[in-house]
């Protein structure tokens, strides 16, 4: 789920107000944005590249290898269904507030299909310095500078934090994956780890995750095995049982989800877990000398 | 959303799932009256949370007058925080086995998974502890549905007999309810074996999924509305997400995750929030609201303001709470720690403005916080 910067991007919903905004910032970053879909304006252009009435016509087209979703949430179960039927590699998924069947039922036909899919609800996915898909600030140089250290957040705030942090500390990002807010997402914080892994210019890893599920505690297994230092901020500590904190995921369920299990879990598995994310820079140092 | 078991039984029903005969009422008069239609019943609170019986919320009544009594005891009864208005007065079952039956949205599937165990009547989480093994796991490709031989060799070993494939066709209309009504839950305990081999769920639980419940108006009404203090309806109201807590620093940040964090930050640092409140994405322009809101909970003894902007711009959201504060002129003090998209700007506003300095570090700016909320209560 890794970004490269030569795949091509198709953006779904390319014509609405987000998803203009954001194509353009997305190729002056240099993400190859090939075309972008809207059945009702098929034929025209947009940020000066074709709109095409669905992805299975765009793939005939070209072709691309991600879909970018900025698409209203009862369109999304249909849009992604054409991004995977089109073949898509990959589909990032901005949209929030997607019934979570609708969801399933395309997660189910995209991993069948063996397309990843990142989100619902994610702010996207950066290759610093590269490609980015998906809403971040990638060009303020003060969050975003290329480097070694991987970040996944299930946050977009936590996760801009996070990466001035660590540029502050003297460290660039080599990719960030915003994998989401919601509580059924395509690649899931073990997905991320496990990508950030095999990823060469990934030195060290940031894992930034919060109450809710049992991901953290998922990812913990795989953290145990990995050589990468990994370190580690889990959200929600202070947050009541019982209340969706503002993400649809972020929950505790009687005594699932909860910070304890989180913690004790990477803990046991060797990552440093912080108690405030201002110390996350010199946490990393100490991690990697 | 949850829903009450008189508002959700009726889902069973419309998918072909037997339920006992009942009436809905709020007075024992109603429940006397009920009672002699319906003859021998159980009279049962009606409140959106399990663990009722243990709660004396259930009652057995063979007459009218024993109804009338029940419900005299249960109306009025407070039940983990619900007051009971209504109790169910529904007939008495013949039971002669008693199950456990659920389809739920699994996030470790990532689909529906339906649960099934012959252990019914008790609490599903101590069956999972004490015996794992006497619960069938059976995960749901929702774009295929149920395959009904699939439930039925599911359900194989548990020795069913005769009654296996009455078991596996009502888990099939469950399945329906599920998948029909955009629920994340649905949960029979018990569902029972009648004497005559009748199948009938004697409880229900629904759940309806939050973003699911957007295209399901006509459910949304018969749910039951998620507890909220005055504040927390205020919030929602205005568009907000705020949550009331114990603390006394008030809390001012953007996105769910830095908000959280920030909480969390407060009480390592010795100190309690007063609140959780999100105004980023699309609420960063309810700056006034916002802060009224914060301020109006009357634990507050300081507030913290913690923007980490990405494509929220911080200037804007910090526009909107300067502007605020100057107008509503509160007296308690305020702590900023901004940064991210356009954080010069913003911080020369509450420079030039508010006349006070953010602080570098949201570290710092949290133990200035939990120092003036513990000075303020002395």
């Amino acid at each position: 789920m890794i970004v490269q910067k030569n795949e091509r991007v198709l953006v779904q919903g390319i014509t609405g107000k987000q998803g203009a905004f954001w194509t353009e910032r997305m190729q002056a970053y240099g993400t190859k944005i090939m075309g972008g879909v809207n059945p009702r304006k098929a034929g025209t252009t947009v940020c000066d590249v074709p709109v095409y009435a669905s992805a299975v016509e765009a793939a005939q087209d070209g072709g691309f290898e991600i879909a970018a979703m900025f698409i209203p949430p009862m369109l999304a179960k249909a849009a992604a269904l054409d991004a995977i039927e089109a073949g898509a590699k990959g589909i990032v998924c901005l949209t929030e507030h997607i019934p979570v069947q609708d969801v399933m039922y395309f997660l189910a036909a995209a991993r069948e299909a063996g397309t990843w899919v990142i989100g619902p609800n994610t702010t996207g996915v950066v290759t610093a310095g590269e490609s980015f898909v998906g809403f971040m600030p990638v060009f303020n140089e003060r969050v975003f500078c290329p480097g070694n250290i991987g970040i996944i957040s299930r946050s977009g705030s936590l996760g801009t934090l996070v990466c001035m942090k660590m540029v502050e500390a003297g460290f660039g990002t080599s990719t960030f994956i915003g994998i989401g807010g919601d509580p059924i997402i395509g690649s899931t914080t073990r997905d991320a780890l496990e990508a950030l892994d095999a990823d060469e210019r990934t030195k060290g890893v940031v894992l930034i995750g919060e109450i809710g599920g049992e991901m953290e505690e998922d990812a913990a297994e795989y953290a145990a095995k990995m050589d990468k230092p990994i370190v580690s901020f889990i959200a929600g500590a202070a947050s009541p049982p019982g209340k969706r904190m503002g993400h649809a995921g972020a929950i505790v369920m009687g005594d699932r989800g909860t910070y304890q299990s989180k913690r004790k879990a990477l803990e046991a598995a060797g990552v440093l877990v912080l108690d405030t994310p201002s110390a996350v820079g010199d946490a990393m140092r100490e991690a990697m000398s | 959303m949850n829903f009450e078991e008189h508002a959700a039984k009726p889902l069973l029903a419309a998918a072909g799932i037997a339920v006992p005969e009942s009436e809905l009422v709020q007075t024992p008069a109603a429940a006397a009256a009920a009672a002699k239609r319906i003859g021998p019943c159980v009279v049962k609170a009606q409140v959106p949370t399990g663990k009722r019986g243990k709660a004396g919320g259930i009652k057995i009544a063979a007459t009218p007058s024993e109804a009338e009594d029940a419900a005299t005891q249960i109306l009025g009864m407070d039940i983990a925080g619900n007051t009971v208005e209504q109790v169910l007065v529904e007939a008495q079952a013949d039971i002669a086995a008693e199950y456990y039956a659920c389809v739920l949205t699994d996030a470790a599937s990532k689909g529906p998974l339906i649960l099934f165990s012959t252990e019914g009547g008790m609490d599903i989480e101590e069956v999972a502890d004490a015996d794992p093994d006497k619960i069938v796991h059976l995960p749901i490709d929702i774009r295929k549905g149920v395959d009904l031989s699939a439930v039925e060799s599911a359900l194989s070993g548990l020795g069913l007999g005769a009654r296996a494939a009455s078991v596996a066709a009502v888990m099939e209309k469950l399945y329906s309810v599920y998948v029909g009504n955009d629920a994340d839950l649905v949960e029979i305990n018990p569902l029972i074996a009648t004497g005559d081999g009748s199948i009938v769920a004697l409880d229900c639980k629904f759940s309806l999924e939050d973003s699911g419940a957007n295209r399901r108006a006509e459910l949304v009404a018969q749910g039951a509305p998620e507890k909220l203090t005055e504040l927390e309806t205020r919030g929602r109201d205005l568009g907000l997400r705020y949550i009331e807590l114990d603390g006394d620093v008030g809390v001012l940040a953007n996105g769910a995750g830095l908000t959280m964090t920030t909480m969390d930050v407060i009480r390592h640092y010795g100190g309690e929030p007063s609140n959780f409140l999100e105004i980023g994405g699309e609420a960063y322009t309810l700056g006034k609201p916002a802060l009224e809101l914060v301020l109006s909970n009357p634990k507050v003894k300081c507030l913290l303001v913690n923007f980490c902007g990405a494509f929220a711009r911080t200037d804007v959201m910090t526009e909107g709470i300067v502007n605020a504060w100057m107008e509503l002129k509160p007296t308690l003090p305020v702590f900023f720690t901004i940064h991210g998209t356009n954080e010069e700007e913003a911080v020369a506003l509450v420079r030039d403005r508010l006349g006070m300095e953010p602080y570098d570090l949201m570290d710092d700016a949290v133990k200035a916080a939990v120092a003036a909320a513990k000075e303020a209560s002395l």
